[in-house]
C-alpha cells in the first residue's frame, strides 16, 4: 500500500515543487531526482507484486476512505469549475454544457447513493496494472527527463514578451503521472473516475500550453471529446451503482461477464475508453494534440492518456467478445486501424504520421480487447507494451530532429543519416520496432491476426490485412528518407542536450530489450495474467491456448530481433563517396550536391519527394466517411446494448 | 527430415531458382521467336558479377543488401523446414524492406523511384498474401507449413478464389510484366534499372541470388495450395507450381506494363472481393478439410 | 572462355549518330540476330555493363557524358566504337562541331566500321571485345593477387 501511496502522491509533491521553482538548474535537479525515484518505485512495485497474482489493498481506516472520497469529489467539482470557466472565457459552449451535465450527476450520485454502497477494496494490483505502472514510471518519467533539455530549447525560441511558463508545464507533466498511477491502481470506480478526469484536464492544459489560437482550438476539441467519454464513464458508474449497488472495478468485470443488464454500462465504459484512446470518430483530438511541445505528445501517446483508454478496455476484455459492446468495440477498433493507417500515407508532417499511427495501433489494441479471447488479450497487452516503447522513442527523436533541422516535415529529413547519424539510427530502430517483424509490434500484430482468424471474424481479418499493407507504405517511405546518403554533409547533432540523449537511449534500450525478452515477458507476466483473470470467470469459451504464438517461434523471432537491432545501430558511416558517383545519366556535375547539367547547360540539384497518394488516401477523401461510419457503429452498439440488455 | 529439408532450402532452392530463371529466359526467347541464351545463363551472369570490380556510392548499401539476402534465405529455409507460414511471410517482408532501403541509400533518382514503386507493390500485394495465410489456416487448421502438407485433401478445394487472387499478385511479387514497376528483367528496361541502378558487381550478384531463393519460395507457396499427403500430392503440387510459373512467363510476354494505379487498385479490389467471398463462404458454412 | 565472356552486358550510347547505327544495334536484339544467345543484354546502365557500345562521333556537348559513363563502368570493361563516325568521326571528321572519333574521349578497344555498321559487324566486334575483356580480367586478377601477396 505504501508503494501505491508513494507512486500516487510523490509525483504530486514533485509537481508542487516544480510549480514554485523558477530556477532552471533547480528544476532540472528536481526533475531528474523525482523521475529516478518514480521509476525506481515502479520497478520495486513490479518486483514485489509480479508473481503474486491479484493483490487487493485498502486504506487503513474507513475514515480515510471517506476522506479520499470527499477529496475525489472536490477534485471532480474543481475540475468541472475549471472547464466551465475556461469554456466561458473562450466562448466554447459544448464543453461547458457537457461539464454542466456531468458534474451534478457525479456529485448527486456521490452524495446520495455512493455512500451507502460498500467498497471492500479501494485498490488492486494485477500484472496488467504492473505493466502499466512500469510504462508510466519508466517511460513517463523518461519523457519528463527529456523535457528538461527540450523545453530549454523551446524557451530559447520564445517570442519577445512571451512568458516562460515552464514551471506550469513540468507541474502538469508530473500531475499527469500521478493521475495515471491512481487510475491504474484504483478499484473504486469513483476514484478511478476522478483520475480519469484529471488526465483529461491535464492534457487539455498541456495541449493549450503555447496559447496560440490553433493550440486553444485543439485543446477545446480534446476536452469536448473527452468529456463525452467522461460523461459515458459517469453514466456507467451511476447505472451500475443504481442497478447493482457495486462500485468496484473487479466486481463490475465479474458481473459484466454475465451480460444481460450489464451490457449497457459495459458499452458506456467502452465508449469512454474509446474516446480516451482516440478511436474514430474521436480521433481528431489526438491529431490536434500535435500542436503541443513534443514531450507532451510523447507523454500523451506513449505512456499516459491514450493508454488509460486501452488499459480500461483490456481490463474489460473478459466481458467483451461476441456481445453488443464487444462487437461495437472490435469493429470500431479494427476500422480505426484500417482508416488511420491509410490516412497516415497522405501526411508529410512527421508528428501527424506518428499520431495517425498511434491511433491505428490503439485501434488494433481496441479490436483485440473487443475480441476478448485469451490470444487476443495476449496480443493486446504486447501491442500496448511495444507501442509505448517505440512511440516514445520516435516522438523524442522527431522532437530533437525538429529543433535541429527546424522542421517536423519528413521531406526535410533528407540525408538525416549523415546530418544526425546517431539520431537517425535511433529513429530507424524506432520505426522498425513499430512495423516490422521480428520486432515486438509486428509479432503482436501476428498474434492479433491469429486470434482474429481463430475467432472467425472476417471483418477484422480484412481490416488487419489491408491496414498492415498501408502501414508498410508510410513507414517504409519515411525510412527511405532517413537512409538516403550523399556524402560530406555536415553533422549537426553536437548540440543535443545530454538529458535528451539519455531518454532517447533509454527508450531505444527498452524497445529492443522488450523485443528480445518477448518470450520471457510472455511466460512470466502476460500468460499468468490471462490465466488468473480468465480462470476466475471460467467459462467454456476460455478453454483455449493462451499464447497465440508458440514459444519456439518467439525465441526465433527474439534472436532475429536482436541481430537486426545490432545491425541497424551499428550501420557503418555513410563515408565520403570516393568510390563511385551516382548515375545521373552521365550528366553529373557535383556528386555531393547531387547536381547535374540540365538542358540549359546549368547545374541543377536533384531532389526526391515522397509519394502521398492524396487521391487514394487523402484526409479529404477518407476522414468524413470514417467519422460517419464509426459514429454509426457506436450509436448502433449502444442501442443494441440497451435493447438486448433490457436496462430500460 | 530436418537435415534434408535444410539442405534443400539452403542449397537446392537457389540452384533450382537459377535454373528456373534460365528456363524463363529460354521460354521467353522462344515465345518471341528467338533462340535465346543457355539455360545456365543466369549462373554465368552471377559468376561474372562475382568477379567484377565492385563500387559503392556509400558504405551502407551493401549492409542492406546483405540483410536482404540473409532474410530471404532465412524465410526460404524456414518455409522448407515446415515452419510457421506467417513467420515466413513476415521475415520475407523484412528482407524486401532491406532491399528497398538499399535502393534508397545511394540517393540516386532512378533507384529511389524504383524503391518508391517497390513500396507501392508491397502495399498492393500484402493484403492478398495475408488473406491467403488466413485462408490456409481456415482450410487446414494450422499455420505450420509441415502440417499443411499433411492435409488429407488439397487446400485449393476450399480456396479456389484465393488461389486465383494469389496468382494475380504473384506477378507483382515476381516483378513481371504488367507489374514490373520497380525493376524489370532481361530485355524489358525502363528508368535504367529501377531499384538496382546503383548496385553492381558483388552486391548485384547478391540480389540475383536472393531473387532465385525468392522465386522458389513463391512457387512453394503455390504448391502449398495443391499439396496433400503422399507422393501423388507432392507431384501434383510440383506440376501445378511449374504450370503457374509458365503462366507467369506467358503473361510477362503478352502484357505491356500497367500504371501503378492499376496495380494498386486491381490487387486491392481483387483481394477484397475474392477474400470476402472465399473466406466468407468458409466461415459461414463452417467448412474444414 | 569463362566468367566475363559468357555474360557480356552492354550499354549503348548514341553520341551524335544519325541513328543509322543505333537502329542496327537494336536490330541485333531482334529474333533475326538474337544476341541474347550469347548472353548479351542491353542494360542501359553503366554500373551493370561490361561493354560500352558507342555510336556516332563525340562533340563538346557529349564528351563529358561519354567519359562519365566510361568512368562509372566497373572493371573489367571494353569499349567498342560502332560505325565509322564513332571510329574516326567519319564524314563529320572535319566539321567545326565535332571532335572526332570516340577515342578522342576514352580508350577504345574495338573499332567496328561501316555506315551504317552491319549487325554482323557489331556481333563480330562484340565477340572480339570478349577476348579483350577476358584478357583484362586476367590482368586484373593478377594485379589483385599481387596486391594480396604484397
Amino acid at each position: 500500500m505504501s508503494l501505491i501511496a508513494f507512486l500516487v502522491l510523490f509525483p504530486l509533491l514533485a509537481a508542487a515543487l516544480l510549480l514554485v521553482l523558477r530556477d532552471d538548474k533547480a528544476r532540472s535537479v528536481v526533475t531528474y531526482v523525482s523521475a529516478a525515484l518514480i521509476a525506481f518505485a515502479a520497478i520495486l512495485l513490479a518486483v514485489t507484486y509480479l508473481g503474486a497474482g491479484v493483490t487487493y489493498f485498502n486504506l487503513p481506516s474507513d475514515a480515510a476512505d471517506e476522506a479520499v472520497s470527499i477529496i475525489a469529489l472536490l477534485v471532480d467539482i474543481a475540475l468541472a469549475v475549471y472547464i466551465i470557466a475556461k469554456s466561458a472565457k473562450y466562448r466554447k459552449w459544448l464543453p461547458l454544457v457537457l461539464a454542466l451535465i456531468q458534474a451534478p450527476l457525479v456529485a448527486v450520485f456521490e452524495l446520495t447513493k455512493a455512500g451507502s454502497i460498500p467498497v471492500d477494496f479501494g485498490f488492486y494490483i494485477d500484472n496488467l496494472s504492473i505493466i502499466m505502472a512500469l510504462i508510466i514510471g519508466i517511460i513517463g518519467s523518461g519523457i519528463c527527463v527529456y523535457a528538461v533539455g527540450y523545453m530549454r530549447d523551446h524557451a530559447a525560441h520564445l517570442k519577445e514578451g512571451e512568458k516562460d511558463r515552464r514551471p506550469v508545464f513540468f507541474a502538469l507533466m508530473f500531475t499527469f503521472l500521478s493521475a495515471m498511477f491512481l487510475l491504474v491502481f484504483a478499484n473504486n470506480l469513483m476514484w478511478m473516475f476522478t483520475a480519469w478526469e484529471i488526465t483529461t484536464v491535464c492534457s487539455f492544459a498541456l495541449i493549450g500550453y503555447t496559447r496560440t489560437e490553433e493550440a486553444i482550438n485543439n485543446s477545446f476539441r480534446q476536452i469536448w471529446m473527452n468529456l463525452i467519454g467522461g460523461l459515458a464513464f459517469a453514466a456507467a458508474i451511476v447505472l451500475i451503482g443504481m442497478q447493482q449497488s457495486v462500485l468496484e472495478l473487479d466486481k463490475v468485470i465479474n458481473l459484466g461477464i454475465g451480460g444481460g443488464i450489464m451490457l449497457l454500462p459495459i458499452a458506456c465504459l467502452g465508449l469512454a475508453a474509446c474516446t480516451k484512446a482516440a478511436q474514430s470518430p474521436f480521433h481528431s483530438w489526438l491529431l490536434g494534440a500535435m500542436v503541443a511541445p513534443t514531450p507532451t505528445s510523447a507523454l500523451l501517446h506513449s505512456s499516459t492518456m491514450v493508454k488509460a483508454g486501452v488499459f480500461l478496455l483490456i481490463k474489460l476484455a473478459p466481458c467483451l467478445g461476441f456481445n453488443a459492446p464487444g462487437i461495437m468495440i472490435m469493429i470500431v477498433g479494427g476500422f480505426t486501424f484500417l482508416m488511420c493507417s491509410c490516412m497516415a500515407i497522405s501526411q508529410s508532417n512527421a508528428k501527424r504520421v506518428l499520431a495517425y499511427s498511434t491511433i491505428a495501433n490503439l485501434g488494433l489494441i481496441t479490436a483485440c480487447a473487443g475480441v476478448g479471447t485469451p490470444a487476443a488479450i495476449w496480443a493486446a497487452i504486447f501491442l500496448l507494451i511495444f507501442h509505448a516503447c517505440a512511440k516514445s522513442l520516435l516522438f523524442l527523436c522527431v522532437g530533437t530532429a525538429e529543433h535541429h533541422i527546424g522542421s517536423r516535415n519528413i521531406e526535410d529529413m533528407d540525408y538525416l543519416f549523415e546530418r544526425m547519424p546517431n539520431l537517425a539510427r535511433f529513429m530507424l530502430l524506432g520505426i522498425l520496432v513499430m512495423f516490422i517483424a521480428p520486432f515486438g509490434m509486428l509479432v503482436s500484430k501476428w498474434a492479433a491476426f491469429t486470434s482474429f482468424i481463430e475467432s472467425g471474424n472476417l471483418l477484422l481479418i480484412l481490416f488487419l490485412a489491408f491496414g498492415s499493407a498501408a502501414t508498410f507504405f508510410f513507414w517504409a517511405k519515411w525510412m527511405g528518407k532517413l537512409v538516403t546518403c550523399c556524402g560530406n554533409k555536415q553533422v549537426i547533432e553536437g548540440s543535443i542536450h545530454k538529458p535528451e540523449w539519455v531518454s532517447i537511449g533509454l527508450m531505444a534500450a527498452l524497445a529492443s530489450l522488450c523485443s528480445v525478452l518477448f518470450p520471457i515477458i510472455s511466460k512470466g507476466v502476460v500468460v499468468p495474467y490471462i490465466g488468473y483473470v480468465l480462470a476466475s470467470h471460467s467459462t467454456g469459451f476460455y478453454a483455449q491456448a493462451i499464447a497465440a504464438i508458440s514459444a519456439d517461434n518467439l525465441w526465433l523471432v527474439a534472436i532475429l530481433a536482436l541481430f537486426t537491432a545490432v545491425v541497424m545501430l551499428g550501420l557503418p558511416k555513410a563515408g565520403s563517396n570516393d568510390e563511385l558517383d551516382v548515375y545521373l545519366a552521365g550528366a553529373n556535375v557535383d556528386n555531393d550536391g547531387r547536381l547535374f547539367k540540365n538542358s540549359f547547360g546549368q547545374p541543377m540539384a536533384y531532389t526526391q519527394r515522397n509519394w502521398y497518394l492524396e487521391g487514394f488516401f487523402g484526409e479529404a477523401r477518407l476522414d468524413k466517411p470514417t467519422v460517419a461510419i464509426s459514429l454509426a457503429v457506436f450509436v448502433f452498439g449502444i442501442f443494441a446494448a440497451m435493447l438486448i440488455g433490457g436496462g430500460f | 527430415m530436418f537435415i534434408p529439408m535444410l539442405i534443400f532450402g539452403l542449397i537446392c532452392a537457389p540452384i533450382l531458382g537459377c535454373l528456373l530463371a534460365g528456363v524463363d529466359r529460354k521460354i521467353t526467347a522462344r515465345m518471341q521467336g528467338r533462340v535465346g541464351p543457355s539455360i545456365l545463363q543466369p549462373y554465368y551472369d552471377f559468376r561474372k558479377l562475382l568477379g567484377k570490380d565492385t563500387g559503392h556510392t556509400n558504405r551502407t548499401e551493401s549492409v542492406y543488401i546483405f540483410m536482404y539476402l540473409l532474410f530471404v534465405v532465412i524465410a526460404t529455409v524456414l518455409f522448407f523446414l515446415g515452419g510457421n507460414f506467417l513467420l515466413v511471410v513476415f521475415v520475407l517482408t523484412l528482407g524486401v524492406l532491406f532491399f528497398i532501403l538499399a535502393a534508397y541509400a545511394p540517393g540516386s533518382p532512378y533507384a529511389s523511384i524504383g524503391a518508391n514503386r517497390e513500396i507501392l507493390a508491397v502495399m498492393a500485394y500484402e493484403p492478398m498474401v495475408l488473406l491467403v495465410a488466413a485462408g490456409l489456416y481456415l482450410a487446414t487448421g494450422t499455420f505450420d507449413v509441415v502440417a499443411m502438407t499433411q492435409a488429407s485433401k488439397p487446400a485449393i478445394i476450399m480456396l479456389p478464389l484465393l488461389f486465383l487472387g494469389f496468382i494475380y499478385v504473384l506477378t507483382i511479387k515476381l516483378r513481371k510484366s504488367p507489374f514490373d514497376l520497380s525493376m524489370s528483367h532481361h530485355a524489358h528496361q525502363e528508368l535504367v534499372r529501377g531499384m538496382t541502378t546503383e548496385m553492381n558487381g558483388q552486391t548485384l550478384a547478391m540480389v540475383e541470388l536472393a531473387h532465385w531463393y525468392e522465386s522458389i519460395l513463391y512457387l512453394g507457396w503455390v504448391a502449398l495450395f495443391v499439396i496433400w499427403k503422399g507422393w501423388v500430392g507432392l507431384i501434383v503440387a510440383l506440376l501445378v507450381a511449374a504450370l503457374v510459373y509458365f503462366l507467369e512467363i506467358l503473361v510477362d510476354n503478352n502484357f505491356a506494363r500497367m500504371k501503378w494505379q492499376f496495380a494498386l487498385k486491381s490487387s486491392w479490389w481483387l483481394a477484397l472481393i475474392l477474400g470476402l467471398l472465399n473466406l466468407g463462404v468458409i466461415l459461414l458454412l463452417g467448412l474444414a478439410l | 572462355m569463362s566468367h566475363s565472356s559468357k555474360s557480356p552486358w552492354l550499354i549503348h550510347y548514341d553520341a551524335s549518330s544519325c541513328n543509322g547505327c543505333d537502329i542496327e544495334v537494336l536490330a541485333c536484339l531482334t529474333p533475326m540476330y538474337d544476341v541474347e544467345r550469347f548472353g548479351i543484354i542491353n542494360t542501359g546502365n553503366p554500373k551493370h555493363a561490361d561493354i560500352f557500345l558507342v555510336t556516332g562521333s563525340v562533340n563538346d556537348q557529349n564528351i563529358k557524358v561519354v567519359q562519365q559513363i566510361y568512368e562509372q563502368m566497373r572493371e573489367p570493361k571494353v569499349v567498342i566504337a560502332c560505325g565509322v563516325c564513332a571510329c574516326s568521326g567519319g564524314i563529320f571528321k572535319e566539321c567545326y562541331n565535332t571532335l572526332g572519333g570516340v577515342d578522342m574521349a576514352i580508350p577504345v578497344d574495338v573499332y567496328a566500321p561501316g555506315c551504317a555498321v552491319r549487325p554482323e559487324a557489331i556481333i563480330d566486334a562484340v565477340v572480339k571485345g570478349l577476348g579483350i575483356l577476358e584478357q583484362k580480367r586476367a590482368a586484373l586478377d593478377a594485379a589483385k593477387s599481387k596486391k594480396k601477396e604484397a
